[in-house]
């Protein structure tokens, strides 16, 4: 593990700067715990201050210190990440083992639903949850809601993988020994999909937050939590730009852009790693 | 030319599982929830003074016959289809009375020409690009393009056009950050109506794509470095063939099959885009339509919305799907 981290380092530009953005933004976050405001309290500092010694990155309308407050969003942004991509991580990996390795009907009922998930567009479906469950929307509700939705492109990649793994001796050998589908697919056939489901993690994780920052500015989500989409919710409100509030929208942007590119350098570089042709390329062997 | 038909078929009935379960989907939503849209209507119109008991149980009646909320479950469900079959989906609640259908309809064309509009150019450019890039590894130029794909590409649509709309209508205000045309010119097919419509189109198309142009050059890209070093390619190059004729014919031909996939499960994606950056933009649209029933509370017409952008959406990747045979003639063989 610790070799393939040193060796990523050496010989990826894409993972060091990817690294190195992800590392500032997991900094923030863990600031958040020494906060010296609690998240939800306004009014705290006084309103409308520009970044300055006192307060780093200025104030909001609302009273609270822009650097503080962005810590606590940008943690609450990537647990909400984490949550749906953990979840549809799960689903992904049951559809995709299964498919792959059953063939037949199960695997063209499972890749009907699957291209379904994939063609139907998602964000209206989203907009039509929040629309029935008004306030009983939470960030947890949304996050089991958002994985449900979103694992169906990462089941058919790794039911690619699994009709390759099901064709090698090793598969036959394991079912004649009596080992049964889900001892094969969880002892046999899950090593061998791992890679690629830590790099999907990845992309899943900026397809979720995406959205929840679209549906957050749009104020289709549990506003009262500090989220990074939230806080720029409470700029609009404030009409923070036309007030020439600029902090106040300007960090949040920043950070989350950070975080997006972050996150996608370091699914491509690991993607190149799982390769070994274009590993092999990248260290100066033969191509 | 005989495994055709039995490829279009194949996609037809690919294509009702999706609408199946999409508009399946969307009843299930709206009928699970603990919050019953009538009683929300009610209770909004009764909040400013007095109503009569006689009075609500008859806009209750009324409004569950409005919304197809009446009689069991069973009832409600195909009384739900056979309004999705007609494309009836009631009146508008806060258009009052003009129909639902009416007012998708009148913002169909908007969203419909921005995003055909856009996703060409994108697909295009991004592909030629990065199929350029692909090829000619060595070009410095082409390689600051894949660092700026890479930087942009990862950013979700709201963002970008957030940075286009402060850019552009802030801090440089030379183009038009909102509305679909200009408010006072006669619509039709006239100059100075057209030309406002382009102008006004500008940002919201730029933003959707810039954020597309990055997937379809990272991917040409990638496939293309991988194409070169096939056999073929070097046969073509040791036999003295033209650059631009082994890319353009033997690379990137090749190349295009898994992108026209591409474009068809990414469409779904580029719709949500859509939505959003016509939200941001003030499109007139039905991205901004569904936004703004959502806020006025118009049950009918954010089901209406989302139906048909499930329809719309899957009616597009169907229609890519008929036409992947020209890009790819293996699908025949099959």
């Amino acid at each position: 593990m610790l070799a393939i981290l040193r060796d990523l380092i050496r010989y990826n530009v894409e993972f060091r700067i990817g690294l190195a953005l992800i590392v500032i933004v997991l900094v923030m976050a863990g600031l958040s715990f020494v906060s010296p405001y609690p998240p939800a309290d306004v009014y705290v500092v006084p309103p409308d201050v520009p970044p300055s010694s006192a307060y780093w990155l200025g104030t909001t309308s609302r009273g609270q210190d822009v650097f503080w407050q962005l810590t606590f969003a940008i943690r609450n942004t990537l647990t909400f990440g984490i949550m749906v991509a953990a979840l549809s991580r799960v689903i992904a990996l049951v559809v995709g083992l299964l498919a792959g390795y059953s063939g037949g009907w199960i695997d063209r009922v499972l890749m009907s639903v699957n291209d379904t998930f994939i063609i139907i567009p998602l964000f209206p479906i989203l907009i039509l949850f929040y629309f029935v469950l008004r306030d009983s929307m939470s960030t947890p509700l949304l996050a089991v809601i958002m994985a449900g939705l979103g694992w169906a492109y990462d089941a058919r990649l790794i039911r690619s993988v699994a009709l390759s793994l099901k064709t090698r001796e090793f598969t036959e050998t394991s079912a004649f020994s009596g080992m049964r589908t889900h001892e094969i697919l969880s002892r046999e056939h899950l090593p061998y999909v791992l890679p690629i489901v830590f790099s999907t993690t990845m992309n899943n994780m900026n397809w979720s937050i995406g959205l929840e920052v679209t549906l957050a500015v749009l104020g289709f989500t549990d506003i009262n939590t500090p989220t990074i989409g939230g806080m720029i919710y409470w700029a609009n409100q404030h009409t923070a730009l036309v007030a020439g509030i600029w902090w106040w929208i300007a960090f949040p942007v920043l950070l989350v852009v950070m975080t997006f590119v972050g996150l996608f350098l370091l699914a491509v570089s690991m993607n190149e790693y799982i390769d070994p042709r274009s590993r092999l390329a990248r260290m100066g062997g033969a191509r | 030319m005989r495994a055709y038909p039995a490829y279009v078929a194949k996609r037809l009935v690919q294509f009702a599982v999706v609408v199946f379960i999409g508009v399946n989907l969307a009843f299930l939503i709206t009928h699970a929830s603990p919050i019953d849209p009538v009683e929300q209507s009610i209770s909004a119109v009764t909040s400013f003074g007095s109503t009569s008991p006689d009075a609500i149980a008859a806009m209750r009646e009324s409004l569950q016959e409005l919304y197809g909320l009446k009689g069991s479950l069973t009832e409600q469900y195909i009384t739900f289809w056979s309004r999705v079959l007609r494309g009836d989906f009631g009146p508008s609640l806060s258009a009052f009375p003009t129909p639902v259908s009416t007012l998708i309809w009148r913002a169909l064309p908007w969203t419909a020409g921005l995003l055909i509009t856009s996703t060409v150019i994108t697909w295009v450019l991004g592909n030629l690009l990065g199929g350029l890039a692909g090829y000619y590894q060595r070009s410095r130029t082409l390689k600051v393009l894949g660092v700026v794909a890479m930087g942009i590409h990862p950013i979700p649509y709201y963002i970008v056009a957030l940075i286009l709309l402060v850019v552009f209508g802030f801090l440089w205000p030379v183009l038009p950050i909102t509305g679909g045309a200009a408010m006072n010119l006669q619509q039709g097919w006239n100059w100075p109506f057209v030309s406002s419509v382009l102008l006004h189109s500008i940002l919201p198309a730029l933003s959707l794509i810039l954020i597309g142009l990055g997937s379809w050059f990272l991917g040409m890209r990638s496939l293309v470095s991988n194409i070169v070093t096939e056999d073929y390619v070097v046969y073509g190059e040791i036999a003295g063939l033209d650059s631009r004729r082994i890319l353009a014919s033997y690379v990137m031909r090749n190349a295009l099959a898994p992108q026209v996939t591409g474009l068809a499960m990414s469409l779904g994606g580029i719709f949500n885009g859509a939505v959003i950056t016509e939200k941001v933009f003030g499109y007139p649209g039905v991205g901004t339509l569904l936004v703004d029933a959502v806020y006025a509370g118009d049950y009918g017409l954010v089901l209406g919305v989302t139906t048909v952008s499930i329809l719309g959406v899957s009616l597009g990747v169907l229609v890519i799907d008929l036409l992947y045979p020209l890009i790819d003639p293996r699908v025949e063989l099959r």
